[in-house]
C-alpha cells in the first residue's frame, strides 16, 4: 500500500529518522540485514498511518517501537524455526523459547555517529560500487526500494535483489556495527565518499527525455555529505566533496538548454546559476583548504569554485585553474585530470601548449577508446583553426561516447563548425 | 552500464523451431525461464522478451496523410532478431558473459547462437 499523495514535508522527515532508527534497532539486535528490512517495514507503515492519524508526538520513537516489534517477531518465527530443526534432528518434541520481548525502556538516545557508521557499513569494501549505491540509499537515504529502481531505471524486483545480495555480502563480510579502527579509518571514509559522489554524479544525468522521471539522486547525494560533514566537519574532504557537489549542482539550471542539449561551461548564462549554492560551497572550500593539506575534492572543488565565482566567462581565472590542476596532477594520476590540466594550460598559454600536453596521453592504455580525448583534442584544434582536423575528431568522440547527451552535443558541434562559412 | 543481448536467428530459423522435437522445446523453455530468474536474482535484469515470428511482422511508415503504410516482411532479411535481454552489470565483461550463457540455450543447429551485445547509451555526463 502507497500513500498518495505523499506529503514532501512527511516524507523528508521520515528520511531524516530513518537511519536514527535504524542505528537503534541495529544496536539492541546486530543482525543488520533483519533491522534494516524492520526498519524500511516501519517506514512504510508511518507513510500510510500518519497521514491518516496525524504525526505521533514523538515521531522517531514511533518508528524504532515498531522496528523492534517487527525484530521480535522475526526473532520468534526464527528461534522457532530453529527449534523446529533441532527436534527433527533429535527426535525430541521441540522445545520453543519464544525470544523475550524487547525492554521497552527508556528510548535510547540518538547517536550522532550511526549515520556514520551505517554509511561505512553500506560502503563496504565486499560490496561492488552498485550494490553500495543501492543499499546506503535505501539503508541510509531511507528511500523505498521502489524508488530507487526508478532512479536507476531497473525493475523493482532486480533492485530488491541487489539490495538483499548487498546485504548478504556484509553479514558474510562480518563488519560490525561500529566506527572501523583508526587504522583503516581513511581508506573507508574515502570509500564512503566515492559513493557518495557516484550517486551525485549519477543524478547529474542530463534532464533530457527518460530522465525527467528520476529521483533527485544529486540532491540526496547532497543531503548524505551534509550529513557526513555534520558529524565529521573537521575533515577536509569530506567538506571539499560537499563543496565540489554545491558548486556542480548550483550550475544545474543553466547546463542544459530547452531541448535538453549540453550548454558547456563558456556558454552558459551565469545568471541562472544559484548564487545561495555558490556562496556555501565557496565557503566550505576555502575553509577547508585553510584546515591543511588539500586533498582531491578540495582541489577540485576550488576549481568548481574559481568557475562559479566568474561573472562571465572570460573573466574566469584561468592561471588559478592551471596552477590547481598542476598540484592535482601531482597528487593523481587519473588521466581525465591530465585532461583537464590541458584545457586549462591551453586557456592561459593558447591552444598549442594544450595540445603539446595531450600528446603523451595517446599511449594511455586507460583512455583508449574513451572519447574523452578525441573530444578534448577537436576543442584545442578547433580553437587553434584546424576546422577539418577538428569536426573529425569531434565525430570520432562522438562515435566513443555512451552518453546519449554528449554524443548530441558532439555531433552538433562538428556540424556546426563545417557548415561554418 | 546497461546493455542488449541480442540473439539473432537464421531466416528460416523461426521454421525450423516450429518441428524443433519436444525434449528440445522444453529444455529451450525451462532454460531461458531459468536463465531469467539467475539474471533476476543477480539484481541485474532490466528485461527479457521473446519476438513472435517475423510471419506476422509489418514494416510500417507514415504515407503522405501522415497514416501508417504497411507492408509485408522484410524479403531480402538474412537474419531476424529472436529476443533479447537488457542488463545492467558492472562491466562489458559481464556483459559477455551473461551473453556467452544466453547463447548456450538449448537448441536444433550447429552449437551456439551468435548473440549481438550492444551497451546502452546512458543520460549521464561527467562532471569533473
Amino acid at each position: 500500500m502507497t500513500p498518495s499523495p505523499p506529503d514532501p514535508r512527511l516524507e523528508r522527515l521520515l528520511r531524516e529518522l530513518a537511519p536514527q532508527a535504524l542505528g537503534a534497532v541495529v544496536r539492541r539486535y546486530r543482525d543488520f540485514a533483519a533491522c534494516e528490512d524492520a526498519v524500511q517495514e516501519a517506514l512504510i507503515a508511518a507513510a500510510v498511518q500518519w497521514p491518516r492519524d496525524g504525526v505521533p508526538g514523538n515521531p522517531r520513537g514511533w518508528l524504532i517501537q515498531v522496528a523492534l516489534r517487527r525484530m521480535t517477531d522475526h526473532v520468534r518465527s526464527e528461534t522457532a524455526r530453529r527449534g523446529r530443526e533441532a527436534a527433527v534432528a533429535a527426535e525430541t518434541p521441540a522445545a520453543v523459547a519464544p525470544a523475550p520481548p524487547p525492554a521497552l525502556d527508556a528510548e535510547p538516545a540518538i547517536d550522532p555517529d550511526d549515520t556514520l557508521v551505517l554509511l561505512f557499513m553500506c560502503c563496504h569494501p565486499a560490496l561492488s560500487p552498485a550494490a553500495a549505491i543501492a543499499l546506503t540509499l535505501r539503508a541510509v537515504g531511507g528511500l523505498t526500494t521502489a524508488a530507487i529502481a526508478k532512479a536507476f531505471l531497473v525493475p523493482e524486483p532486480t533492485m530488491a535483489q541487489r539490495i538483499s545480495r548487498a546485504k548478504q555480502s556484509i553479514k558474510r563480510s562480518g563488519a560490525p556495527f561500529r566506527l572501523p579502527d583508526a587504522g583503516e579509518r581513511a581508506s573507508r571514509l574515502s570509500a564512503v565518499l566515492h559513493v557518495l559522489y557516484l550517486v551525485f554524479s549519477e543524478g547529474y544525468a542530463a534532464s533530457s527525455g527518460f530522465a525527467l522521471q528520476r529521483t533527485d539522486l544529486s540532491n540526496e547525494a547532497i543531503r548524505l555529505a551534509r550529513a557526513v560533514h555534520d558529524v565529521l566537519p573537521g575533515d577536509g574532504e569530506v567538506a571539499g566533496l560537499l563543496a565540489l557537489m554545491l558548486l556542480t549542482d548550483a550550475r544545474r539550471a543553466a547546463r542544459t538548454g530547452p531541448g535538453g542539449e549540453l550548454i558547456p561551461l563558456d556558454e552558459q548564462d551565469r545568471t541562472l546559476w544559484d548564487a545561495e549554492a555558490i556562496a556555501e560551497g565557496v565557503a566550505l572550500a576555502s575553509a577547508a583548504l585553510r584546515q591543511g593539506p588539500a586533498g582531491e575534492y578540495q582541489l577540485q572543488a576550488a576549481i568548481a569554485a574559481v568557475h562559479d565565482e566568474a561573472a562571465r566567462a572570460e573573466d574566469t581565472d584561468w592561471p588559478q585553474i592551471l596552477a590547481l590542476y598542476g598540484v592535482l596532477k601531482g597528487m593523481s594520476d587519473n588521466p581525465m585530470v591530465a585532461l583537464n590540466h590541458a584545457i586549462a594550460a591551453a586557456m592561459v598559454h593558447g591552444p598549442h601548449a594544450g595540445l603539446e600536453l595531450l600528446a603523451p596521453l595517446d599511449g594511455d592504455e586507460r583512455l583508449r577508446g574513451h572519447h574523452r580525448l578525441d573530444a578534448v583534442r577537436a576543442h584545442l584544434l578547433e580553437r587553434a583553426g584546424s576546422g577539418a582536423a577538428a569536426v573529425a575528431l569531434y565525430r570520432a568522440a562522438a562515435e566513443k561516447t555512451t552518453s546519449l547527451p554528449e554524443r548530441n552535443y558532439l555531433l552538433l558541434r562538428a556540424a556546426r563548425l563545417s557548415e561554418a562559412p | 552500464m546497461k546493455y542488449m543481448l541480442m540473439l539473432n536467428t537464421p531466416r528460416d530459423g523461426y521454421t525450423r523451431y516450429m518441428s524443433w522435437p519436444k525434449e528440445v522445446l522444453e529444455a529451450n523453455t525451462a532454460f531461458m525461464i531459468a536463465f531469467s530468474k539467475k539474471l533476476s536474482a543477480a539484481g541485474e535484469l532490466v528485461a527479457a522478451e521473446g519476438l513472435a515470428s517475423p510471419q506476422q511482422a509489418k514494416l510500417v511508415r507514415a504515407g503522405k496523410d501522415g497514416k501508417p503504410i504497411t507492408d509485408g516482411v522484410f524479403p531480402e532479411s538474412k537474419e531476424f532478431l529472436a529476443g533479447y535481454w537488457i542488463v545492467d552489470v558492472e562491466s562489458p565483461e559481464r556483459a559477455y558473459e551473461i551473453a556467452a550463457e544466453a547463447s548456450t540455450a538449448p537448441g536444433v543447429g550447429d552449437g551456439p547462437l551468435w548473440v549481438e551485445v550492444r551497451q546502452i547509451m546512458s543520460g549521464r555526463q561527467d562532471i569533473r
